[in-house]
């Protein structure tokens, strides 16, 4: 197990400095000068040497990329250029909507595929199944910054239910917040729903077949207790995969939920950079989110292991 | 209509001629075209290409089935509704949505076209040289592990910020994020493929690799890259709506679907229509494709037929 692990860790390494050099690469492949870039179109010559003395232009570039790099292992990721402050304090300023959007819209999404899954492949061909089959493909194709503001037209315009956007605290008023984090966990959550309530629906199917849910059927056991104790324990595990990729795709959803109802998150700060052309932000938020996604997918496999000895003694 | 069936009938008794007229389920299984029937007889994947079908055809022909140029602008029609002069109504410039929705699908239909080739291409070379050159295989599959690290909108965005708002970008941008996808999929056939007997055949009759990999183990792929491709075209089209939407995407006031729904968005209160039509159609041009995709999965792998 211990084995497994560290050899898991350490395939990690060589992808982490990829990810490194990918990051580091994006300020060197716009077009034109960076600094220049940087410092605005109406920069003296001046302030553009002094942009690039600031960035470390100036050095070679082997040198940029181990600097860069050590300060990243220190999770310093230099000054921002607009905001005046530091882009690790920028970011631990912005986290919590983030985080908390992630949490929300992952356990609605859990909520709502785990049942319908299991219910789906129960009844096979049953209504549940066909509407679940629906919702998955639509959910796969409707665009989520579209199906956001379809929800707000819904919910805030017409039936004036739910505020529009805006971010409340959780400390200041928890009523507030949870009101304006409806509407956007509900968008993430869905899209995320589709996919995890057909995994969870096939993997069930599969369980079903096996021998030991015949053997569990035929000492007499209510389909009930079959279903709850004996199946869904087992279809669980490969459906955790899922909910990794899931993870992957909120992390990538917060980013234009987050713009679509004005909450001031990570993903609405890296948005917002653009146009700034702040480059340390978006790298620093990049490379962070990276990071996030390559642990969760380590503690996912390591998880695998830990549930499924079957994984463990395979692969030695 | 006596004549007719009277010359149907000469020709009936010429050879059963009749029979030779055009019908799906005169394919048999057998046929190397039968995928086309099983695709065309699922009525999800037909609706879906009937759709497709027609928004191609409003895209290519965009200046004669729209009545206004989509950035002519008329103040006097401000944000009115839909009507007749207006199927999907104006925006706040006056400028007619439905015409800047079939300029829209131009976009997203470019992009989706030129991202499929661009990774379908250049996912195929990675993929084959991975799967077949054991050498090759780590370090470029390290490589694409390190692209699929990010989430793949955020890559896009990032790229973006960094090459500039521009259509040519995107593409740029969203086949360096679905390469490795197609990559993988590509090196798994080729580990499976390069075991068969037949290549080992080929390279003892003195084939070169190159033409190896042409022509037997690109082409034993081809069908799940085909699938592949469709679904990539989708979440291009999705991926660029975004990347739109959030002003990372094609410069803003350029009609796209995803630029008319962010400037929709602020008036949204006023004129629902500048938002619903263009999300409308990009959802439905993206869920069409996915069918096909699902479609084409089920047409031309038998062994998925059957599920």
């Amino acid at each position: 197990m211990t084995a497994y692990i560290l050899r898991r860790i350490a395939l990690m390494a060589p992808v982490l400095i990829i990810v490194a050099v990918i990051i580091f690469s994006l300020i060197h492949i716009t077009p034109g000068d960076p600094a220049a870039v940087m410092a605005g179109e109406e920069a003296t010559q001046q302030q553009v040497e002094e942009m690039r003395e600031r960035l470390g232009l100036n050095e070679p570039i082997y040198i940029q990329f181990i600097e860069w790099t050590a300060n990243a292992l220190r999770l310093d990721f230099g000054e921002s250029i607009f905001l005046r402050q530091s882009v690790s304090s920028a970011m631990v300023e912005r986290v919590q909507p983030t985080l908390l959007l992630t949490i929300y819209s992952l356990t609605l999404a859990m909520l709502i595929a785990i049942p319908s899954g299991v219910i789906a492949a129960v009844r096979r061909n049953s209504i549940v199944d066909r509407i679940l089959m629906v919702f998955a493909i639509g959910g796969a194709a409707v665009p989520n910054f579209f199906f956001g503001i379809v929800l707000i037209l819904l919910f805030a315009v017409i039936l004036g239910w739910l505020p529009a956007g805006g971010y409340v605290d959780i400390d200041d008023d928890p009523v507030q917040h949870f009101r304006r984090m409806i509407l956007p966990s509900v968008t993430l959550g869905f899209a995320a729903a589709g996919l995890l309530a057909r995994m969870v629906r096939s993997t069930m199917l599969d369980v079903l077949n096996e021998d030991y849910v015949r053997t569990a059927y035929a000492k007499g056991l209510r389909q009930n207790r079959v279903v709850l104790l004996h199946a869904l324990r087992n279809a669980m595990i490969p459906a955790m995969t899922v909910l990794g990729i899931s993870l992957a795709g909120l992390l990538g959803g917060s980013v234009v939920i987050e713009t679509v109802f004005s909450l001031p998150g990570m993903g609405r700060l890296v948005v917002q950079s653009i146009q700034r052309r702040d480059y340390p932000v978006i790298q620093g938020v990049v490379l962070v989110t990276a990071v996030i996604q390559l642990v969760v997918m380590l503690l996912i496999d390591v998880l695998y292991v830990y549930v499924d000895p079957r994984v463990r003694y395979g692969s030695d | 209509m006596v004549l007719t069936r009277s010359q149907e009938q000469l020709a009936d008794l010429a050879g059963g001629e009749h029979q030779r007229r055009f019908s799906l389920s005169s394919i048999p299984p057998s046929s190397r075209y039968y995928w086309i029937r099983v695709l065309l007889e699922n009525p999800a994947a037909l609706a879906s290409l009937i759709f497709l079908s027609t928004v191609i055809i409003l895209a290519v022909f965009a200046p004669l089935v729209t009545s206004y140029a989509p950035t002519f602008v008329n103040p006097v029609s401000r944000l009115q509704g839909p009507s007749a002069d207006y199927w999907f109504g104006t925006d706040t410039l006056g400028r007619d949505v439905f015409s800047r929705s079939v300029y829209g699908a131009r976009i997203s239909l470019l992009v989706g076209g030129a991202v499929m080739f661009g990774a379908g291409f250049l996912g195929s070379a990675f993929g084959l040289v991975a799967g077949y050159y054991d050498r090759a295989d780590t370090p470029m599959m390290r490589v694409m592990d390190g692209f699929e690290a990010f989430p793949g909108i955020l890559l896009a965005i990032a790229i973006m910020a960094s090459l500039g708002a521009a259509t040519r970008n995107v593409i740029v941008a969203l086949i360096i994020v679905f390469t490795p996808n197609v990559a993988r999929l590509m090196r798994g056939t080729t580990l499976v493929t390069k075991r068969q007997l037949y290549i080992e055949s080929a390279r003892a009759i003195g084939m070169r690799d190159h033409a190896i990999l042409r022509k037997y183990v690109f082409m034993n792929s081809l069908s799940p890259l085909i699938v592949q491709c469709t679904f990539v075209v989708a979440f291009a089209i999705l991926a660029e709506a975004s990347l739109s939407f959030l002003g990372a995407g094609v410069p803003a006031g350029t009609a796209t679907w995803g630029n008319m729904v962010s400037e929709g968005q602020t008036y949204l209160q006023r004129a629902w229509w500048m938002v619903l039509f263009p999300g409308l159609l990009l959802f439905m041009t993206v869920m069409a494709i996915n069918l096909i995709g699902d479609g084409l999965r089920d047409a031309l792998d038998p062994r998925s037929r059957d599920r």
